[in-house]
């Protein structure tokens, strides 16, 4: 599964800009990232290069992070593909919690990370229909 | 184990022909040296000791105020000559100019044999290593405690406060057995020694002297699991002599007044009537033999009750309750009375928060609006925003059960809110500045 950091961050300004600055320190390699947030906090979530490390930096640094199993699915960059992949969950019964989404030149499709109630059954049902579910280290050395 | 057994477990009765006798002369040599109080007793009628009869008689004598000594700043209460003083300390002066304390040999004397006793009676013994990690320096707190403990044998480690790391390293390399700090420097002194990952094993540590501020019992429980340690509390302020006033013995059940030195009355704040006994009111404390800058009937500001029922330690000495709040720390939000004493409470022990707070008041639209500042320490509840949200409204419905009060959480990152190493200074009251 891949892992995914989770951040406590206070609505100040310059915090998010510390926090990455913690992680470029370490030479870590974010590769996807959403932050959301609410008047006074917010979550940052990021997919990096090396997410048990990284989370370790964070902690140290006196952050508030969790690790959390998400799944990572290629959806080809054609009208409907992604509806597709969110129909066979929603027909599977599994709830989509949040997700954010992200392009690599190289690899060509777009990469969406889902946070699902179920991610073992999510995995199962999409990859049935064909659907390509990514690696965790596809994703980190993307 | 006693200090004074004969004065700490005299019959009531005895006690208070003692009170009563030290009570005459101290009312007379007050009239006849200090200028103030001839000026004060001389008013209300009591120009000689033997206007007391009776210790009830004391209601007829004036109260002394924080700014009647304010007002006497800096020498203006001495009742002997400057060259008989060979100690001054003052009070931590956050508002306005400093509290002055100035002490003779015999005070001194008088001062650590009452903090031998409260230390002795918590359960401090010659044998014991302890480290003081109060601010040495004007504050009565760090030599008050240095030389009573002194005088019950124990070693002294004059630590002072700040360099926690060499704190925790004094600890284990000297084998510490009891820790003197302010609550707060406790705990954060627990935090840091939990982080260390020492085990238990590698610290001594068995009691703590916990004084200068208020602790909840939650608070307290805190402090002993994670120093692995039995805290007592003690109390005391500058305008009577420092620490000593009162303190804990080990069946930590009320702190026990040194009734022979100081005599402690429980009044009505408002009328300032006597209140009944057993009744909560403000704390007003006569020194009785304290030479060089005696004080009758102080008003703390503390709000405490006090029980004259023997204790089962074998003391006769009334106990007062840990003081449930400050005259002046009290906060009036939407007219309803709030003790920061009663929000730790609420807090301390909540799953997901860390003990530590910050208050901070402010008027919006003309109306008073309370933030109440919490760490996050569980990251846990980072899987969704439901999760915090619902956090955020427990720790709200569990001060709005306490206060009766609306309050504003704020959810806050780990150790960001300030550690204090002396008091600590949690309420930020913004609500006469503007409006942002």
């Amino acid at each position: 599964m891949v892992q995914q950091i989770s951040i406590f961050v206070e609505n100040k300004l310059g915090r998010v800009a510390e926090i990455t600055e913690t992680l470029a320190e370490q030479k870590v390699d974010i590769r996807a990232i959403s932050i959301s947030d609410t008047s006074d906090f917010g979550i940052l979530r990021i997919i990096v290069d090396r997410p048990a490390e990284a989370a370790a930096f964070l902690k140290e640094a006196g952050y508030t992070v969790s690790l959390t199993d998400v799944i990572a699915v290629g959806i080809q960059d054609t009208p409907g593909e992604f509806a597709k992949a969110m129909r066979i969950l929603a027909d599977a019964g599994v709830a989509v919690e949040y997700m954010y989404a992200f392009v690599s030149r190289e690899y060509g499709k777009a990469s969406v990370i889902l946070r699902v109630s179920d991610p073992e059954k999510a995995s199962q049902v999409l990859e049935g229909s064909g659907v390509e579910i990514l690696e965790p280290q596809a994703i980190y050395e993307m | 184990m006693f200090f004074q057994q004969d004065v700490e477990t005299m019959s009531r009765k005895d006690l208070e022909d003692l009170q009563l006798r030290k009570l005459k002369y101290m009312v007379e040599y007050c009239y006849n040296r200090v200028p103030f109080y001839h000026d004060r007793l001389g008013k209300a009628g009591i120009t000689s000791g033997d206007k007391i009869k009776t210790l009830s008689d004391i209601q007829y004598i004036p109260y002394t105020t924080k700014d009647d000594i304010r007002d006497q700043y800096p020498f203006g209460l001495l009742a002997v000559p400057m060259k008989e003083i060979v100690r001054i300390h003052a009070s931590s002066g956050t508002t306005g100019k400093p509290t002055v304390g100035c002490y003779t040999k015999e005070d001194l004397d008088m001062w650590s044999d009452v903090v031998a006793r409260l230390a002795i009676a918590a359960g401090a013994r010659p044998e014991d290593i302890f480290q003081i990690a109060f601010g040495y320096g004007l504050f009565t707190g760090a030599l008050g405690l240095h030389y009573g403990l002194e005088k019950v044998g124990c070693t002294i480690v004059p630590a002072s406060s700040g360099n926690t790391a060499k704190q925790l390293m004094m600890f284990r390399d000297f084998g510490v057995t009891g820790l003197v700090a302010t609550p707060s420097y406790a705990l954060y002194l627990g935090e840091c020694l939990r982080e260390e990952g020492y085990p238990r094993e590698a610290y001594s540590l068995r009691l703590g002297l916990l004084g200068s501020e208020g602790c909840t019992p939650e608070m307290r429980s805190r402090i002993e699991e994670s120093l692995g340690l039995v805290a007592t509390d003690n109390y005391g302020m500058t305008e009577l002599i420092g620490p000593g006033v009162s303190g804990e013995c080990h069946l930590r059940c009320g702190m026990h007044f040194a009734e022979d030195h100081f005599l402690p009355e429980i009044i009505n704040r408002e009328t300032g009537e006597r209140a009944e006994e057993g009744e909560s009111g403000e704390l007003v404390v006569t020194t009785l033999d304290r030479w060089g800058m005696p004080v009758l009937r102080y008003r703390t500001k503390d709000i405490t009750k006090i029980t004259y029922e023997p204790c089962a330690c074998g003391r006769t000495h009334a106990r007062m309750a840990k003081p449930m709040g400050r005259t002046d720390d009290m906060l009036i939000i939407k007219g309803v009375n709030v003790f920061p004493s009663q929000i730790e409470s609420a807090l301390v022990g909540m799953e997901g928060i860390g003990p530590h707070y910050q208050l901070v008041v402010r008027r919006r639209n003309f109306m008073d609006q309370l933030e109440v500042k919490v760490e996050l320490v569980s990251s846990e509840l980072l899987e969704s925003y439901g999760a915090l949200e619902i956090l955020r409204g427990r720790v709200h419905d569990k001060l709005k059960s306490v206060l009766g009060l609306e309050t504003k959480v704020t959810l806050v990152e780990p150790k960001s809110l300030e550690r204090f190493q002396g008091k600590a200074r949690r309420v930020l009251d913004l609500r006469n500045q503007p409006e942002e």
